[in-house]
């Protein structure tokens, strides 16, 4: 599904991500975590295309594409989809209008036909109930007031409706109450299935007990130093970063 | 067209009284500045003084001081110190510059400058003992070539106050300028030009303020500029309270460097017909520019604020609250520009501004504007007219205030948004007790 | 995204700014004009060529008269070459033996023309509730439904047709709320203008269908100069809507009309306008200078008057929809997009005079700018002394898109009444880069995202439009605003 090569990302002229290794295989979780400042919405929004983001140099693939040569809303397209740490507000637009005209984007590109409103309508409600999402947010503005809880719920709500093949969450988790936190890893868990990959971003290890990863990577750094099986968040959780650091950081910048 | 030709009469008038006024300079018409009062007279010659047609002085009519006949203020006798006390704000009795119909009163001033190189001196001296900064700074700032005023106030330009503050130095101690108009044996008019030059990572503060004795009509014409350098910040506090038979019209021009800061405070109470164009030019990136206003009119006073925050370049700040109260037949204008220029990227611009109607003839007309030409800013400006809120001045009534005092509470509610951002503390005070005594008038 | 990407970006949206007007075709019919130039003699040829009354042809000459005492004004924020008043045509019509019966009589070149446009005149063909009145550079070339709505009591004619038909209601109302003397276009309009609309409500009458007059310029070198003129009797209520294009020429046309409403007792009158005037080209060459005069007055108490304005055309808009509110109680409503790209300007907005006890107004105005253009809001709320309780409230939001446009505004508040209550709001942004790397994250594309974020900050004057419109209105702003973020 992906594959990342030795890529190093740049903002601000600053090298964030330092020769980032990854390989995420259909059906797969990952989960990255990561101390603050260690690179890990670098590493989210570089793959999502952002700009300000300055590849250097490495290289990923996606499906055997480039992604990287891919613009942000073909990247959408082709099945990239990436929860917001910090969903953006949108005056004005309302989010059903905002979701069609992805939803109907998305689907021309794949030469699927558009859905009409009806259509739409009966898809949007049922992928609702999955994140258990107020009906009345639909006819708000994207994101427009809404509290932290309720833009992070939208965001995989987007996802439950786009259906894409990766899905990066980027601190989803971040701002949650563990009963939001519960309905968001619950939706999520819902939409696993064998053709879709989840990179999960978190600090913490608690989304992780809801989400339960394949692999998990520590990132310190901008480098991955460290990956294993769901005991490894475990283990970060008890013993905290400081124990990688010591132990990784030394010999690799050696 | 008979205000027309009054306004060439007048004119004629002011210009009339340049030569002799040349004549009175003795040696001093040698020195360079003498050449720009000179360029000063002709471009007012050019310009005349505005009428109601020009967009800027359409709801401000001059006609009531342009019918006067005004001398210039001569050097006047002194005063009577405890004539002068009454108006010395609290706690800086010691930091005093006194001026009388205009001119420097060393007797009456009360200052000794720190050691560290500042300088807080009469415009007066400084011309004489200090030709290197007056002929880099002065009348650099303030625009005479458009406006008639600042020409007349730089034809006319002999005295006033100099404050500069060297590189990184803070001056502690707020400086007092204290003008007083005494018009008790005639009418004059004086042209006060201030000059605030702050070096670089210096800090300066300075109390400004208007008064007056007698009861003949006098005007006031003032300019003040102020460059403001390098990470240097200005604390500004001007308060106006002529008599009520006055005219003042004042000129603010700032002119500020990078992350430098200016706050001005402005508050007008006095003067029968009163005119401020305050102009902050934020001419270099990471500047902020703050500029208050309260002002407050009754009787037939006329109170019309221009201001104008020109963004220049990027990155800057600026923040403009302004709010009046008028009653009786009081008129009050309000313009206010905001300009922010094709490089002024990243501008953050917000202006504000309130004003409430206590009589059934008091009337403002207010227009505040946007002209803006970069496209990554974030510009906003409000404007609200209206009366007390009926709801907040029901809620105290029904606690058991009396209606005369809360509307007073009210009224006071709504100016201390200005007066809160007065960090000297004294004047502050000072300023709380006068303002009470006031709304209890209006 | 990298560099490349982002100046990929900056090109589909110069792309799009660049895209092509879509209504600038000329129709080739014979055309009959009076000499160009302007004199009394040309009025009364006008005036005779109309077969017009005596009284008519005074009243144009007086205005005339008044006219030529006048100074063409400079104080809004436009600039453009000085017009020639001498070299233009007064009156150009497309040219028929006389004025057709029926649709069957209409030269076909003419309904083809209005076809091309979207606008059928065949009535089965028209969308259902939409009464049209054709007006090609001078004249009415057709009215549709007239004979339904008479039925009703409800005049709606040809401006022509209504001096010959009804003296009496064009004498009591015409420069009624606009006088021949009000300024210099209102002035050189009432005493050259040659036709446009006038509708009249009877008392009690609710207007059963959308009314509107589509105006098309044709001919080179005219001036196009229509009055259009609304009455709804006490308790009546009308849905007005007018649209406009014009041929794309190089040279500039001064397009001069004057509109009032007059609203009685618990009238309700809504306006609404698409005005989609060419132009200009991207080097600024050749447009329509759009300097209209437009006022309505709610006479009595509890009238409401709307006017809702989507101007996307012309190389300059001048104009400044008003209201009166002269009666207790009235209601007056401004609401506008402006869109300017390229070299246009804009210089638009209204007054909203508060007179009567009780009124209220409301002003949304949404500027955006685009291209090198420039897009001024100017407005006034003047509160006069004993309109007692009048409120305002006024919003007015600058967009703007790319960094070589300019956006201004002018409120003028006028506040002689103490329990007037009158707020102003007004903010400038831009269409953000984060929000348009979401839409994009989502699969957006670029384009459509601005076009989103666009309609969503114009949603609320869209929506006062008629349904047709609305629709009509978003695409119009997607076409006008092809190719302008970066």
């Amino acid at each position: 599904m992906l594959t990342i090569r030795d890529l190093k990302v740049s903002v601000e002229g600053n090298q964030i991500l330092k020769g980032v290794n990854l390989e995420i295989k259909a059906g797969e979780v990952h989960a990255i975590m990561g101390p603050n400042g260690s690179g890990k919405s670098t590493l989210a929004n570089a793959l999502a295309g952002r700009e300000d983001y300055q590849v250097d140099s490495g290289e990923v693939l996606y499906r055997g594409k480039n992604l990287l040569e891919m613009s942000p809303e073909d990247r959408a397209r082709e099945g990239v989809f990436l929860a917001f740490q910090y969903p953006v507000e949108i005056p004005g637009v309302s989010n059903a209008n905002f979701l069609k005209t992805a939803l109907n984007e998305i689907r021309e590109y794949r030469g699927l036909e558009k859905l009409d409103a009806m259509e739409f309508l009966t898809l949007v409600k049922e992928r609702m109930q999955l994140v258990e999402m107020d009906p009345k947010l639909l006819n708000r503005s994207v994101n427009e007031g809404f509290s932290g809880g309720e833009k992070k719920r939208n965001e995989i709500f987007q996802l439950a409706v786009l259906e894409p093949a990766l899905a990066i969450m980027d601190e989803t988790d971040s701002g949650l109450d563990i009963d939001a936190l519960k309905i968001v890893a619950n939706g999520v868990n819902k939409l696993r299935s064998k053709d879709r990959s989840f990179l999960v971003i978190t600090h913490y290890q608690r989304l992780l007990n809801y989400i339960v990863p394949d692999v998990v990577h520590v990132l310190v750094n901008g480098r991955i130093v460290e990956s294993g099986g769901k005991d490894l968040a475990l283990h970060l959780e008890e013993h905290g970063y400081d124990w990688i650091k010591n132990e990784r950081e030394a010999p690799v910048t050696m | 067209m008979k205000e027309f030709s009054n306004n060439v009469d007048i004119k004629d008038w002011y210009i009339s009284h340049f030569q002799a006024f040349e004549n009175s300079l003795n040696g001093s018409s040698k020195a360079p500045f003498h050449q720009i009062r000179r360029s000063a007279i002709a471009k007012f010659a050019d310009l005349g003084f505005p009428g109601r047609r020009d967009e800027e002085w359409k709801y401000t009519n001059l006609s009531p001081l342009l019918k006067h006949q005004f001398p210039v203020a001569a050097r006047p006798t002194s005063l009577p110190a405890e004539t002068v006390r009454q108006f010395v704000f609290k706690g800086l009795a010691e930091n005093l510059l006194v001026f009388v119909n205009g001119r420097y009163s060393r007797e009456l001033s009360n200052y000794r400058a720190p050691a560290n190189g500042v300088i807080v001196d009469s415009l007066g001296n400084a011309l004489k003992n200090r030709p290197e900064v007056i002929d880099r700074y002065l009348a650099k700032y303030a625009p005479f070539e458009k406006e008639s005023f600042v020409a007349l106030n730089t034809a006319f330009a002999v005295d006033g106050a100099f404050i500069y503050a060297p590189d990184n130095v803070a001056v502690e101690q707020p400086v007092h300028l204290l003008y007083i108009s005494d018009a008790s044996a005639g009418s004059h008019f004086a042209s006060p030009r201030n000059l605030i030059v702050a070096g670089r990572n210096s800090q300066v503060k300075i109390v400004e303020s208007y008064h007056g004795l007698g009861e003949n009509p006098y005007f006031n014409n003032v300019v003040t500029e102020a460059a403001v350098n390098e990470n240097a910040r200005v604390d500004h506090i001007r308060i106006q309270d002529e008599r009520l038979n006055a005219y003042h019209v004042y000129s603010l021009e700032t002119h500020q460097q990078q992350n430098s800061v200016y706050w001005m405070v402005n508050v007008d109470m006095g003067g029968a017909l009163v005119r401020n164009n305050l102009t902050l030019t934020l001419d270099a990136e990471n500047c902020e520019g703050h500029l208050l206003g309260f002002y407050m009119a009754n009787g037939k006073q006329h109170i019309d604020n221009h201001t104008a925050i020109d963004h220049a370049k990027p990155n800057c700040f600026s923040n403009e609250l302004y709010k009046g109260i008028l009653g009786g037949k009081a008129k009050g204008v309000f313009n206010g520009k905001i300009f922010v220029r094709r490089d002024a990227q990243k501008t953050n611009a917000y202006q504000n501004n309130k004003a409430l109607l206590l009589s059934e003839e008091a009337t403002i007309n207010s227009k505040p504007q946007l002209e803006i030409f970069a496209d990554d800013v974030k510009c906003s400006h409000g404007a609200t007219v209206g009366q007390l809120d009926n709801e907040a001045l029901f809620y105290l009534r029904s606690r058991g205030i009396p209606q005369e005092q809360a509307n007073s509470i009210l009224q006071y509610a709504f100016a201390s948004e200005v007066f809160g951002h007065i960090t000297i503390d004294s004047v502050r005070e000072h300023l709380e007790e006068i303002i009470e005594e006031r709304f209890a008038r209006l | 995204m990298n560099k490349d990407q982002q100046s990929n970006d900056q090109q589909i949206i110069e792309s799009r700014i660049k895209s092509e007007y879509k209504w600038g075709f000329t129709t080739d019919i014979e055309t009959e004009t009076v000499p160009s130039g302007l004199n009394e003699d040309i009025i009364r040829m006008i005036s005779a060529k109309k077969n017009e009354p005596e009284w008519m042809l005074e009243w144009r000459l007086k205005a005339y008269r008044h006219w030529l005492k006048m100074a063409e004004p400079h104080w809004p924020n436009v600039h453009y070459d000085a017009i020639d008043y001498q070299d233009a045509y007064y009156y150009a019509a497309p040219k028929q033996e006389k004025r057709p019966e029926s649709l069957d009589e209409v030269d076909p070149k003419l309904i083809e023309t209005f076809n091309k446009l979207g606008i059928s005149l065949e009535e089965q063909k028209l969308l259902a509730g939409v009464a049209v009145d054709a007006v090609m550079d001078s004249v009415s070339v057709a009215t549709t439904f007239k004979d339904e709505l008479r039925k009703l009591g409800i005049i709606f004619c040809s401006f022509s047709e209504a001096i010959r038909e009804h003296p009496e209601l064009v004498k009591k109302y015409i420069g009624f709320v606009v006088p021949p003397n009000d300024n210099f276009f209102a002035a050189l309009n009432a005493a050259v203008f040659t036709d446009g609309s006038f509708c009249y409500i009877p008392k009690g009458v609710r207007c059963p269908m959308e009314l509107s007059t589509y105006f098309r310029i044709n001919a080179a070198k005219t001036g196009q100069f229509e009055r259009t003129l609304i009455v709804a009797e006490e308790g009546a209520y009308v849905s007005y809507l007018e649209g406009c294009t014009a041929p794309m020429r190089d040279e500039n046309q001064l397009h001069a009309a004057v509109v009032e409403l007059v609203a009685h007792k618990n009238a309700q009158i809504k306006y609404s306008t698409v005005q989609n005037w060419y132009p200009g080209d991207e080097q600024g060459k050749g447009g329509i200078y759009n300097f209209v005069t437009k006022r309505g007055v709610c006479l009595e108490e509890n009238s409401k008057i709307s006017w809702t304005q989507v101007e996307t055309g012309s190389a300059i808009t001048w104009k400044y929809p008003s209201v009166i509110l002269q009666g207790d109680n009235s209601i007056g409503e401004f609401y506008s997009v402006a869109l300017t790209n390229n070299l246009q300007q804009a210089d638009t907005g209204t007054k909203m005079i508060h007179v009567g006890k009780n009124t209220r107004s409301t002003i949304v105005s949404k500027g955006i700018s685009a291209g090198r253009s420039n897009n001024s809001y100017r407005g006034l709320v003047k509160v006069h002394k004993g309109a007692l309780n009048a409120r305002n409230f006024s919003q007015c939001d600058s967009l703007l898109i790319g960094d070589k446009c300019g956006a201004h505004t002018f409120p003028y508040l006028e506040i002689q009444e103490k329990s007037a209550k009158v707020e102003h709001e007004a903010t400038t942004s831009k269409i953000g880069e984060d929000q348009i790397f979401y839409c994009n994250q989502r699969g957006i594309s670029t384009e459509d995202a601005i076009g989103l974020v666009v309609n969503g900050y114009c949603k609320e004057v869209f929506k006062e439009l008629p349904m047709e419109f609305a629709v009509e209105a978003q695409k119009l702003l997607a076409i006008s605003l092809e190719g302008s973020v970066g």
